[in-house]
Parts: structure tokens; sequence; C-alpha cells
């Protein structure tokens, strides 16, 4: 193996892929090879770092000096100063990653010195298209030791013992699950990963196929051999072209290595992995959706009992564990299950992914330990809301969750607390609010994708998440009555015990948990035909100040022609006319418009 | 795959490559590599500190570059920063010295001092 003195690691996420770190790279190895330093300086395209706000990312070895925002016409001076003549450019660093003129090592970072790296240990660590950085990571050595040393009711107890809960929103115990599966006798068992990740704003999942395809591949493995299955599914939809790429090369290598296909190990244990590309729809993501999709049927729900474990795919026992559940398993096997359990909850155990957005300074992804307050995660990694914006809530749980406020920032993060705040740990979606957000059209927004995403199987959610929605829509235009209010909630209840799958038992609560912390917001658009955040546009007017000199810019400017007023004249806005598209509000020189 | 040696063996070999990517290191090796040192010939002098550093499995030892260290009529130079110890600045080093000054000071801790920059005067 050719031995080189320098990596640059540049980040191939999808994220930092859409601001062109492809070409970037490129750019990186096309000049390296002019400068005749391709036999000592590597590129490398590994996942996805985490801080994607500061995107895109190029990590050069081994100094660790981090380059954020970069560009493609700094390749050249980073390769001529930095690579060629040892001077790391300094003016190009992420800020926070130098001391002075001393350069950090990336853990002392604000960002990421609170953060836990399990899940995500190998994303943006290695290049996830070539196995051996993987087993240079201790990689397929938990699937070795299961395959030599271990029978499976051991691997399960182990899981058993880690307390290990799934993290694909249910937050099932992995080890019940597999112990479930496990006992029943059928010719054919089947492990399924889930990776349909269909929660607006979550992109963890995606993350760790881009960053670290085998972990999830060695992860099945174990769980195939701990219930004694040997076909995999992974169910991953197609709108995520590099984790699919990604996972056909990491199938491919481990094959060919014999870490998957027949007699790994020399055990006898044989282990097969499909992929199957999902459409993205949300409700393919629930387990039994998920199964008949990839049977080839419609992806619709059915009933629980029986459960997978019993009667899953093609009428087989099988367990379905999502990516991230996946990704700590290998991990769990190696370091044992007290080592997981030194970190997190106690009755949730070890770290989880979230993925942080909305009115958020470093958006992006952040791993860390169960029990973190969402306050250091909000502001010690997060940095808080940018301009100086006082935070309002934080959603969390994605269109199944609900919202959490100010006072209960303290809240140390687990399955249980958030649920009894009546939100949800979900996929680990965190969207951030601060008091220009209005929440009842961040209920809307969210009431609105599960309205869309419903399958139509069950009457309570085909039919009266709509009805939900065309209450908020009178809400937010102000055309409400405190009656509406109740009906909503009524209705939000009745939906929640009746409907058939997940999708629809949880689609209320993002209105119920709204209508929980700031009932007094959703009355100021009913009772006062106001929206406090100054959000919906129904409710808004804009007017023109004294401070009008008359230049006429925003008649001009009006579509609608409904600006009134001669030259030098204060100029007048016909409310019954305006269609509040705030023209006028960005062409005034003189800051003379405002919004009531 | 047949048995765990064997993928223990294939990590062994792989965990050189990764190496680099540690940055927790204590022990920094650092070759001056602005054109001065370039000309003098630090290029196969830092090249070879990587091999020798890889081959001896010296998984605390970093190898950096610098810029000019500001001697530049001595070059190439290298520096080595051992925790609680002075730093050593080594002058006029080449491919030979560094495989000496790898098994002496690195490997069994004793400075080469005939090479030091101190032997000059
Ligand atoms: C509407 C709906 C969507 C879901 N989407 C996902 C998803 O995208 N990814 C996922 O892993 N689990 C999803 N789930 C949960 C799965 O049904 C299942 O509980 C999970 O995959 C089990 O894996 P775990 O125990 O490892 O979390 C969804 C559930 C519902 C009701």
């Amino acid at each position: 193996m050719a031995l080189y003195r320098s990596h640059v690691l540049v980040c191939g996420g999808t994220g930092c892929n859409s601001s062109k770190s492809d070409m970037i790279r490129q750019r990186f190895e096309e000049k390296i090879i002019e400068m005749g330093l391709d036999k000592e300086v590597q590129v490398i395209s590994t996942g996805c770092f985490g801080l994607c706000e500061e995107g895109p990312i190029v990590v050069i070895y081994p100094e660790g000096a981090f380059y954020s925002r970069m560009k493609i016409d700094r390749v050249d001076r980073i390769v001529e100063e930095h690579l060629f003549k040892g001077r790391i450019v300094k003016e190009y660093l992420y800020e926070e990653s130098l001391d002075k003129d001393k350069l950090k090592s990336l853990n002392e970072v604000d960002f990421y010195s609170k953060q836990k790296r399990v899940a995500l240990r190998n994303c943006g660590v290695i290049n996830p298209e070539d196995i051996s950085e993987y087993i240079a990571r201790d990689g397929y050595l938990a699937l070795g030791k299961v395959l030599t040393e271990m029978t499976p009711v051991d691997v399960i107890q182990v899981m058993k013992d880690s307390g290990l809960r799934g993290r694909g929103g249910g937050g099932f115990h992995t080890g019940l699950k597999w112990g479930f599966a496990a006992p029943n006798q059928a010719d054919q068992k089947y492990v399924i990963c889930n990776a349909d990740e269909g929660d607006p704003g979550a992109f963890m999942d995606r993350s760790v196929l881009e960053g670290d395809p085998h972990a999830v591949l060695e992860a099945m493995a174990i769980a195939g051999y701990a219930i004694g299955a040997t076909k995999g599914f992974i169910y991953v939809r197609a709108e995520y072209p590099i984790a699919v790429k990604r996972l056909e090369i990491a199938i491919g290598q481990a094959k060919e290595m014999g870490l998957l296909g027949k007699n790994i190990f020399d055990s006898g244990f044989d282990f097969e992995i499909e992929i199957r590309l999902g459409a993205g729809a949300f409700v393919c993501g629930e387990e039994t959706a998920l199964i008949a999709s990839i049977e080839g049927q419609r992806g619709m729900p059915r009933n629980k009992p029986p459960f997978p474990a019993i009667k899953g795919l093609f009428g087989k026992p099988t367990i379905i564990n999502n990516v991230e559940t996946l990704a700590n398993v290998p991990q769990i096997i190696i370091n044992g299950a007290d080592w997981f359990r030194s970190f997190g909850s106690e009755k949730s155990p070890g770290t989880k992914v979230f993925a942080l957005g909305g009115k958020i300074n470093n958006t992006g992804l952040v791993e860390i330990p169960m029990g973190t307050t969402l306050r250091e995660v909000i502001y010690d990694i997060g940095g808080g809301c940018p301009n100086g914006k006082a935070f309002k809530a934080v959603q969390t749980g994605g269109p199944s969750g609900g919202c959490i406020t100010a006072d209960y920032i303290d809240t140390k993060i687990d399955f249980d607390t958030l649920t009894d705040l009546g939100s949800m740990m979900g996929s680990g979606g965190m969207i951030v609010m601060d008091e220009d957000n209005c929440m009842v059209d961040i209920a809307r927004f969210f009431l609105e994708f599960t309205v869309e995403e419903s399958c139509g199987k069950c009457t309570p959610c085909r039919e009266g998440t709509k009805r939900m929605l065309e209450i908020l829509d009178l809400i937010t235009q102000g055309k409400a009555t405190l009656e509406d209010l109740d009906k909503l909630e009524k209705l939000a209840i009745n939906i929640k015990n009746t409907a058939l799958c997940g999708l629809g038992q949880t689609a209320p609560n993002p209105v119920l948990s709204t209508m929980r912390y700031f009932r007094e917001e959703y009355e100021a658009h009913v009772l006062e035909k106001r929206c406090p955040a100054g959000v919906c546009k129904s409710l808004l007017s804009y007017y023109i100040t004294e401070d009008c000199r008359g230049c006429t810019k925003c008649a001009k400017q009006c579509p609608v022609n409904c600006i009134e007023g001669s030259v030098k004249k204060l100029h007048i806005i016909d409310q019954d006319k305006c269609i509040k598209c705030g023209a006028c509000m960005e062409a005034c020189p003189f800051d003379s418009i405002i919004i009531k | 795959m047949k048995t765990l040696d064997e993928l223990k063996k294939i990590r062994e070999d792989a965990k050189k490559n990764l190496e680099l990517r540690n940055t927790d290191k204590t022990i920094r090796v650092v070759v001056g590599m602005a054109t001065c040192g370039i000309s003098a010939g630090a290029r196969p002098v830092l090249q070879t500190f990587v091999e020798e550093v890889s081959k001896r499995k010296l998984h605390n030892v970093q190898v950096v570059q610098t810029g000019c260290i500001g001697m530049c009529t001595y070059e190439p130079i290298v520096e080595i920063t051992m925790p609680n110890e002075e730093k050593v600045t080594y002058v006029f080093m080449d491919t030979d010295k560094v495989k000496k000054v790898v098994s002496d000071h690195l490997v069994n801790g004793r400075v080469v001092v005939d090479y030091t920059i101190g032997a000059l005067k």
C-alpha cells in the first residue's frame, strides 16, 4: 500500500455535494498532479462532517486543518501553500478552529466538544468507498466475533443488556425485538434496514449510509445471525442517490472479501443483502407499509398484530430496524453492553443523532449522549439563534412530534422526557424557532405535510386530518371562532385514538402541542384577528407612515396598482386591493412602509 | 474471509494509512518545506520520515511540514518535539540521516547530537 504524507478529506455528503464539493475535490486532484504531489498527497471523498452550515468542508491531515465554506478558486492556493510549502492558509480555516494562532484539534471546537460519536464515528473520518478504511477502524470485527465466539442467544442477550432502543422513532428495545423473532421456526427469515427517512428536515440516516455504509451491512449480518435469517433488504428512498451508490459499492466489496455471501468466517452462516428503492412516500417508513412496498404491493400499513417478528416480509418472521439503530450494533458487540450504558440516561442508553435546523447558527448533524439538555444542544453546540433573536421553541419529532418551549429548555433529552412534554424523539429532527415564527403557521406546515402523505386507507387520517387543516386555514385567515378551536382539539384527540397506523395516530401532535403551549397565540388569531409573530399573511396590513416623501417608487412597484398618491405627497395603500406581497416595502428607500 | 486473524491482519495493514488522521499524537516531527527547504531536498526527507515512522509503527509520532523556519542556509531543517523536553533542531538533513534520527531519537530517545544545530558551532 502506498504511503502518503498528507490526506485531503473532502466532504462528499449530500449537503456539501450540492454546493459543488465534487468539483472542489476534482480541482484538488488536478492541482496536486500539476504540482507533482500525487505520490505524497491523497485526496479522499468522505461522508458528512456534521457542520453543514460551514460547508463545503475540507480537512487536511496530519495537521487536522479544518477549511470551511470552501470554494473552487481557493483550492490552488491551499495546494501551493499548505500542501507544497507547509503553510496552513489560516484565512480559509473555520474560524472557531483557531485559538489565536494555534490550530485546535477538532474535538476542541465547540460544535464537536460536547458530542459523542458512536453512530457517526466514521463519518467524515474514512473513505466510505474503501472497505479497508472501515476495517482499519475495527470494521467487521464484531461480525467475526459473533460468528466465531458467540451463539445467537449470546448476541441477543448483549443487545438486551445494552438497552439499545430503536432510533427510527418508536424507541422499542432492539434486543427484545430480535428475541421475538429468533425462536420462530420458518424456512426463511428476513432482516430489513429501514432507510426511508421521511421526516422533513431529517438526514441522519442518509449521512450514516453516505459516510459509513459498511457499519449498516455488518449490523444486518449480525442481526441475521442472531435471529436465523440469511437474507436482508435495505429499503432506501431513491432520492438518496449518493447513499444508494455507496451502499452498492460497499455490498460489492464486502462480498468480494467474503464478509457477505456464503459461509462467512467459515462458520456455516450465509448472509446476502439486496437494496430496494422507495419512491419517497412518508407512510412507507411505517414498517408494515414498507414490507408491503418491498413485496410489490401498494405501500399501505396494516393492523398489528401480527407483528413483523411473527409474520413479516412474504409472511415470514422479519425484524426491521432503523439505520442509526443498526449503526450502533457493531460498537455494542465490540465494546460490550456496559460500555454502551456508560453514557446516555438510565432508560435511554447511548447517543442520538439530531438534525439541527431552522433558526440556529450551526445547522447540521450532531450526535449527543442521551440526557444532554436542550440548552446544551441549542446554545453550546448549535450556537443559538442567529441575529440575536430570542429563542421561542424547538420542534422535535417532525410531523409526529411537537414543540417544546423555552420554559423547558433545561430538559434532559431522552425518549421518555420528550414524550412527557407532549412531543417525541421521532427520528431526530430538531427545528429551532425564534420570535419571528408563528406557532399556528408551524402546526399548519406539519399538518399540511401529513395530509399530503396520508395513504387514505383509514378514515380518521384521510378525512380527519383534512378537516383539521381546514380549521387551521380559517384560523390563519382570521375567520375562525373559539368554537373552532374546541372542535380542532376534539377532532385531534379522536384521530389520535382511532387512526390505523402511527402516521394518523401522531399527525395531530404538532397541533395539540402548540395549542397546549401557545394557546394565547391561537386566541390572538381568532379573537383579535392578529398574528403576533407577523407571519400569517391574511392578518397583516401594510401601511405608509408620515415618513413618506412621495417618491412614487412604491406605486410603480405595486403589481396590483393599489397605492395612490402624487409626487411629493403622502401615499396611501388601498387595503381592500392589497395582496400583501411586500414589494412596496422593499422598494421604499425611506423605510416608511410598515406591517401591522 | 475465513478467520478472525485473517481480518486482523488486514486491519493492521489498513491502519498504517489511517494513522495519519489521528491528531492526538504527542511527538511531533516538523520538516521545513518552504522554497529554501524544498530546493535543499526537504521533500525526500519528509517522505522518508513518513515511511520510517510507519514501518516502525510509531503510532505516537506526527510528521508535519511547516513553512520557512528562518535559517535557510541550514536546510533541510527538522525540528522534533517530545512531551516535556526541549525542542531539538536537526540541520542539513538527508534520507540516511533521517533513518538514524528515527532509530536513535524517536525509538530510543537518544538525540543524534552530531546532526543538531548545536554541533555546527
Ligand atoms: C408514518 C411513519 C413513518 C415512519 N418512518 C420511518 C422512517 O422513515 N425510518 C424508520 O427507521 N422508521 C420509521 N418509522 C418507524 C417504523 O415503523 C419502525 O418502527 C422502525 O423502522 C423500527 O426500527 P427501530 O426499532 O430500529 O427504530 C415510521 C413509522 C410511521 C408510523
